[in-house]
C-alpha cells in the first residue's frame, strides 16, 4: 500500500484536485451555474436488437435531486446504469449519442471507467454491503483508488458514515461485519460506501424498494441532506417518493422521455397526457 | 397450490359421502421408518468399520503402541514395524499435489466464471470434470510411460539446476519419486477443486460484483477484493475436498512414488504412502503381525483423514462466520 495519495488513472476525466477532507468549492448560485452536471445528448441504448432507450435529450441539474419515474420496463434503470457504464458488463449492448458528466463524455473511447465510476457513485436496489468489516466497506473505494493516505482513512470513513447518518449507530462496532446490520442500516452503509469515493454524482436505483417505511424515511431525509453536496439521480417506482425528495422529475415511458420538468410542475400541471395518466395511477 | 385449493373449495353437489376422518393409512409412518433405518445405516457402518480396523490391528497396537507412528523400521522378517515414513509420504505427496493443483484450479475457475466468453465456459468445465472420470490406474500407466520420462529427462534436471540450493531439489534423480506422485495427484485432484470452486464463484451474487465495479474497481480488482473473499469459505471447502482425495488415492501413487520405506528431504527421492503400502503388501503378507501392522496403517490413515477433515470444517466454520456463502459447498 502506498502512503502517498496519488489518484490513479486520470486520463479522460480531468479529476478535480482533491485535498483530503477540505470542503468543496462553494456552490454557485443557480444563475451562475454553468453546464449542467449531466448532459444527455440524443442518447439511445439497445440490448442487441431490442432498443430500450430512444433519443433521450435532457440535462440534470447540479446539486439537486432528479427523479426518474415510469412504468416497469421503461428503461429507467438502464438509463441510470448508462451514466456509470455499468451496462458494459452485458454482452451485446449498443448505444447512440452520448452522456456528458461534468462536461466529459462517458462513452468516448478515451474515458477511463475507473475514474468515471469513482466520480459517479451508485446505490443499488437491494442493499449489497460486502461481507467485510463496516470500516472496510466504507474504506473500499478510497483504498482502491488511493484517494487518501492510510493515516487519513479513519477520518474519511467517519465523515462518510456521518454524512450517511449511520455513524452514531455503528461507531462502536466498526470492526463488525457490514452484513450484520439491519436492511435500512445496510442501505445507508452502501450510501456511505459510495460517498467514500468522494464522488460528484450519486446514482440511486430504487434505493428504498427493499426497505420498510421507517428506513425509507431515513434514506429520504438523507437525500435531502446529501443534495447540498452531491448531484443525485434517483430511479423510483414510488411516485410519492419522487414527489417528496426530488427537485426535478423525468417521466420515461417505453424508452422515451415523455416529460421532464420541475417536480412540482410534473405533479401538479403535467403537460403531457401520458404523464398525467401515470401519476394519477391510471396506468403503470 | 392454487389448483388444489380451488378444487377443495368448489362445492360439488354430486360429491360422494365425505371421507372419514379416521386415519386410513400408515404409509407415512412406514416411509419415515424406512428412511430412519437408511440414515442410521451409515453411522452404524462407520462404527463397524472402525471396530474392524481396530480389532485387526490389535496385535500390532499391543506390540508397538504409539511408537508405531513415530518409528521408521519396516521389516516383515523380524516383524518390526513403524509407519512414520508412510504417514510422512502420504502427507507430503498430498501437500505437493495441493501446492500445484490449487492455484491452477482456482485460476481456471476464476477464468471460467469471470472472464471466459460465455460460449466456452460450459464446454471447458465439462472437459475438465471429465478428468475425474479417468480410472486412477490409467493415470498410473500414463505416469509411468509419459510423465516420468519427461520429468526425468527435462523437468527434474531443470529444477535441480535452478532450485538446487534447496534441500527439496537435491540428490539423485530416479524418476519414480515423491514429486512425480505429487504431480499425478495434482492432476487427479484438479477437477474436484476446479468444479467446486467454480460452483462457489458462480454462487457469488452479481450485486457484489456490481458494487465493486461501481466503486471503480477493475474486473481484476473486483475478483480479488470482492468475489474471491466472498467465496473464500467455499473455496477452502474445495481445497479440503481435493486434499481428501489426495490422501486416500492409492493406485496411481503406488505406480509412481517408488515404494520405498524412507524419509528423504528431497522430492526427487522415492517414498511410500499409507494407501500404497496397504495395497502393495496386503496380498503378500503372511505373518499375523505383518497383517496386523497393515491394519494399523489403515487405522492411522483413517484417523489422519478424519482429523484433516475435522480441522478443515473447523476452519471453514471460523472463516464462514458472518460472511457470504458458507460451508454449503461441502
Amino acid at each position: 500500500m502506498t502512503t502517498t495519495a496519488t489518484p490513479r488513472a486520470q486520463q479522460g476525466f480531468v479529476p478535480t484536485p482533491r485535498a483530503t477532507l477540505t470542503p468543496r468549492a462553494p456552490v454557485p448560485a443557480p444563475t451562475q451555474r454553468g453546464a449542467p452536471a449531466i448532459d444527455v445528448r440524443d442518447f439511445g441504448f439497445a440490448y442487441g436488437k431490442r432498443e430500450v432507450l430512444k433519443n433521450l435529450s435532457f440535462s440534470i441539474e447540479r446539486k439537486a435531486v432528479t427523479a426518474i419515474i415510469g412504468p416497469s420496463g421503461c428503461g429507467k434503470s438502464t438509463f441510470l446504469r448508462s451514466i456509470n457504464r455499468l451496462n458494459d458488463l452485458i454482452p451485446g449492448v449498443k448505444h447512440r449519442g452520448d452522456i456528458l458528466v461534468e462536461g466529459t463524455s462517458v462513452f468516448a473511447p478515451s474515458t477511463d471507467l475507473v475514474a468515471l465510476r469513482q466520480r459517479v457513485g451508485m446505490v443499488f436496489q437491494r442493499p449489497n454491503p460486502f461481507p467485510k468489516k463496516i470500516f472496510d466497506n466504507v474504506a473500499y473505494g478510497p483504498t482502491l483508488n488511493r484517494l487518501v493516505t492510510r493515516r487519513d482513512l479513519p477520518d474519511l470513513v467517519e465523515r462518510c458514515l456521518r454524512q450517511a447518518a449511520l455513524w452514531d449507530e455503528v461507531k462502536d462496532r466498526l470492526e463488525e461485519s457490514g452484513t450484520g446490520l439491519s436492511g435500512g442500516q445496510q442501505q445507508r452503509l452502501c450510501i456511505a460506501r459510495a460517498l467514500g469515493n468522494q464522488p460528484e454524482v450519486l446514482l440511486m436505483d430504487e434505493p428504498c424498494s427493499a426497505l420498510d417505511p421507517i428506513a425509507t424515511q431515513r434514506v429520504e431525509e438523507l437525500m435531502f441532506e446529501l443534495k447540498k453536496d452531491y448531484t443525485i439521480v434517483i430511479v423510483t417506482h414510488n411516485m410519492q417518493q419522487a414527489a417528496r425528495v426530488s427537485d426535478y422529475t423525468g417521466f420515461f415511458d417505453r424508452g422515451e422521455l415523455i416529460e421532464f420538468d420541475e417536480t412540482e410542475r410534473i405533479f401538479t400541471k403535467p403537460k403531457h397526457e401520458r404523464t398525467e395518466a401515470y401519476i394519477t395511477g391510471r396506468f403503470g | 397450490m392454487t389448483a388444489l385449493s380451488e378444487r377443495e373449495l368448489t362445492p360439488d353437489a354430486a360429491a360422494p359421502a365425505k371421507p372419514s376422518l379416521e386415519r386410513g393409512s400408515y404409509s407415512d409412518q412406514i416411509f419415515k421408518g424406512l428412511l430412519t433405518l437408511a440414515a442410521l445405516a451409515i453411522p452404524l457402518l462407520l462404527c463397524f468399520l472402525v471396530y474392524e480396523l481396530w480389532s485387526g490391528a490389535r496385535l500390532a497396537i499391543g506390540k508397538f503402541g504409539f511408537d508405531f507412528v513415530t518409528t521408521s523400521t519396516w521389516d516383515p522378517v523380524t516383524e518390526e514395524f513403524g509407519a512414520f515414513p508412510l504417514i510422512f509420504g502420504t502427507l507430503i505427496s498430498s501437500l505437493v499435489a495441493l501446492v500445484i493443483a490449487v492455484p491452477l484450479s482456482l485460476g481456471v475457475a476464476i477464468y471460467l466464471t469471470e472472464f471466459a466468453p460465455k460460449a466456452i465456459r460450459q464446454p471447458v468445465a465439462f472437459l475438465l470434470s471429465l478428468l475425474a472420470a479417468i480410472p486412477s490406474v490409467v493415470y498410473g500407466l500414463w505416469g509411468i510411460f509419459v510423465l516420468i520420462p519427461i520429468l526425468r529427462k527435462s523437468v527434474f534436471p531443470l529444477l535441480r539446476d535452478v532450485f538446487g540450493f534447496l534441500p527439496l531439489f537435491q540428490g539423485a534423480i530416479y524418476g519414480p519419486s515423491m514429486l512425480a506422485a505429487g504431480i499425478i495427484l495434482s492432476i487427479m485432484v484438479m477437477p474436484y477443486v476446479m468444479s467446486v470452486s467454480r460452483e462457489v464463484l458462480m454462487a457469488v451474487p452479481n450485486t457484489q460484483r456490481e458494487a465493486s465495479l461501481a466503486l471503480g474497481a477493475t474486473r481484476w480488482e473486483a475478483v480479488i477484493t470482492t468475489v474471491v473473499p466472498y467465496a473464500r469459505s467455499g473455496i477452502i471447502g474445495a481445497v479440503i475436498l481435493g486434499l481428501g482425495r489426495a490422501l486416500g488415492e492409492t493406485m496411481a501413487v503406488t505406480m509412481l512414488i517408488g515404494n520405498r520405506h524412507e524419509i528423504a528431504a528431497s522430492l526427487f527421492a522415492p517414498g511410500y504412502t499409507m494407501a500404497a503400502a496397504i495395497a502393495n503388501e496386503f496380498s503378500e503378507a503372511v505373518g499375523d503381525m505383518h497383517l496386523s501392522a497393515l491394519a494399523y496403517v489403515a487405522f492411522v490413515l483413517f484417523v489422519v483423514t478424519v482429523v484433516v477433515n475435522a480441522g478443515a470444517r473447523l476452519l471453514i466454520w471460523r472463516v464462514a462466520r458472518g460472511s457470504g456463502i458458507g460451508s454449503k459447498a461441502l
